[in-house]
């Protein structure tokens, strides 16, 4: 079988090309507005905190703001990528190409993921200024980071292709994952809370992601990694499954 | 004749229920140009969508250069380039990337030389580097185009080239199908204008309500349809038609007021002068005349009560 590796290269090249044309929106915008946090949390609060397990509150918080960047980021660049060519019409191009769906998600998620991991690593870069932090498993962080930007990118395209006007694009973004990811302990360790709310925060899959990420830079984690690691494998097989479906039975993109 | 396209049984039930394709077999010979004529909703983009893979049949099969579209998906679209009805291009994009961009997703390796040859032929190398939002609606159109024709495709689809064009560019259309079709490529195009289809096919295929009512040679089919009608406002209405008319192909109208005579355009005599004689003797005037093209619809009128005829016969005959 061989793979149209020029029908991936295209559509990788055509979504990064759109990430340069709106860099102001895609990559200065997200560094920005964590650096406000950096400098809101880290700085100017943090300073009055206390260190939570040894760690500085300031340098505490960047794997979780990271983790809040690129989940949204994600989600954002990858349902997008899909949903514009739904709403414009352009799809017909795509759909008329001998390219199959693991082709054309590659394509997207591939481009959606990329630019999500550069952006994390131009945060954690940025983070530099502001704070001090340390990075005990630069590997783990980097897999971390992939594989997360790579699962996230997957749940934005099937938003994306889900999704069949503008309100259901940003409502799962908006409402669902904004508030798991300020709900999964960016801010603060599990362990801080009361046991009930300890317990319930458990069923909250971002808890997983930021917990795993930040034992990477610090080596402390509210759960054990070996458990996040297998989360993130979990919800990416969810996601590849999802999109299997979706081109099977041609789901809102064939009729 | 060599089929590179061969439609069977196609049927397509939408998911809301509404059938826009029944049964519908058809082969598009290898280096024709194909005209599909049929009114709005006919189910000419359907038919085309699912050769092109963006719409799922219900039933039957296309193969394209003897590739089920379905199953050897890859190598049936590769030989296919399709121009949909919408202009739908991405706004930011220029010129020549969005080309590319075409190119590279139907997978084939980058060939500069080729896509300024095909820009200039389109008269679009000028533009290359201009944002598509800039660009005026006839050279979208021809993007659209060299889109297309950037993978070297042998079939190219054009789902209503001219539906809104003016007359010059349509003019330049008709012109590069022709170019097209000299350089092998085997061209099929939709309309609802007779005239296009007239002016462009070697064989045409009409299409109403779903159905594939005929395919037959461009020629045969002008014969079968070319019908004028003169109209003629009387200058006083008549109670029937004078015995010395009798013999032509005329009709007056309930109110008396009008008169219809057909003709066909082909043939070289088309009895005008003769009837315009014989209503002078008559002593028949006019106010005013003017001329009709049977219309598509007439057509198509025409072949289904045709068709029906030729039904009921059939089951007269077996009884
Ligand atoms: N996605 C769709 N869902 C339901 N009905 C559709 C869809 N697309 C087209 N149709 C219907 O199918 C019929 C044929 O449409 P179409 O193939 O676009 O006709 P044409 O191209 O000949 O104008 C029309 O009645 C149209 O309303
Ligand atoms: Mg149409």
């Amino acid at each position: 079988m061989k793979l149209n590796w020029h029908g991936i290269r295209a559509i990788y090249k055509f979504e990064m090309a759109r990430t340069w044309r709106t860099l102001m929106q895609s990559i200065a915008s997200p560094v920005l507005s964590t650096s406000l946090y950096f400098i809101v949390f880290g700085a100017a609060i943090g300073s009055r905190m206390g260190d939570i397990e040894g760690v500085s509150y300031g340098a505490f918080i960047i794997p979780g703001l990271i983790m809040l960047s690129l989940l949204s980021e994600s989600i954002s660049n990858a349902s997008f990528g899909i949903f514009f060519p739904k709403f414009s019409g352009t799809i017909y191009e795509v759909l008329s190409a001998p390219i199959s769906a693991f082709e054309i998600v590659a394509g997207y998620v591939g481009a959606a993921a990329t630019k999500s991991i550069l952006l994390g690593l131009l945060i954690l870069l940025t983070a530099r200024f502001f704070v001090d932090y340390q990075i005990l498993h630069p590997f783990w962080m980097l897999g971390f980071l992939v594989l997360t930007a790579l699962t996230f990118s997957m749940f934005g395209f099937i938003i994306g292709i889900w999704a069949d006007d503008f309100q259901k694009l940003q409502v799962i973004p908006l409402m669902v994952v904004t508030p798991l990811t300020f709900l999964g302990g960016a801010f603060y360790s599990i362990n801080m809370l009361p046991e009930f709310w300890q317990k319930v925060t458990l069923f909250n899959p971002v808890v997983y992601l930021i917990s795993g990420f930040r034992w990477s830079f610090y080596g402390i984690a509210d759960v054990n990694v070996a458990v996040s690691l297998a989360m993130i494998f979990l919800f990416l097989l969810l996601c590849m499954t999802g999109i299997w479906w979706i081109f099977r039975t041609g789901y809102r993109i064939k009729t | 004749m060599n089929s590179i396209i061969s439609v069977s049984d196609l049927t397509k039930t939408y998911s809301g229920g509404f059938t826009a394709l029944k049964n519908v077999n058809l082969d598009i010979h290898e280096g024709e140009i194909f005209a599909l004529l049929g009114p709005n909703g006919a189910g000419k983009t359907t038919l085309i969508s699912i050769i092109c893979g963006i719409v799922n049949p219900s039933s039957g099969s296309v193969r394209a250069d003897g590739h089920d579209v379905v199953r050897d998906y890859r190598m049936a679209r590769e030989k296919i380039g399709l121009v949909p009805q919408e202009l739908c291009t991405d706004s930011f994009e220029s010129v020549l990337a969005t080309v590319k961009f075409s190119r590279g997703l139907f997978g084939k390796a980058p060939d500069p030389g080729y896509i300024e040859r095909l820009l200039r032929q389109l008269s679009l190398w000028e533009k290359r580097n201009s944002r598509i939002m800039a660009l005026s609606g006839g050279m979208k159109r021809r993007l659209m185009i060299a889109k297309a024709l950037s993978h070297e495709p042998k079939i190219l689809f054009l789902d209503e080239p001219t539906a809104g064009v003016d007359v010059e560019l349509r003019q330049d259309m008709w012109s590069m199908v022709r170019e097209l079709r000299e350089s092998g490529v085997t061209v099929i195009l939709t309309t609802h204008y007779i005239e296009e289809a007239e002016e462009m096919a070697d064989r045409v295929g009409v299409i109403n309500h779903g159905r594939l009512v005929l395919v037959e040679d461009k020629n045969t089919l002008i014969k079968r349809m070319g019908n004028k009608e003169l109209l003629l406002h009387l200058a006083e209405p008549l109670e029937r038609l004078p015995e010395s008319l009798a013999d032509l192909s005329l009709e007056l109208d309930e109110s008396g007021q009008q008169m219809v005579y057909r003709f066909d355009i082909q043939s070289g005599e088309t009895g005008i002068a003769n009837l315009l004689r014989k209503l002078d003797r008559a002593e028949i005037e006019f106010r005013d005349l003017q001329t009709r093209e049977s219309s598509l619809e007439d057509i198509f009128v025409g072949l289904v009560r045709g068709e029906q005829k030729e039904n009921d016969r059939a089951h007269g005959a077996g009884e």
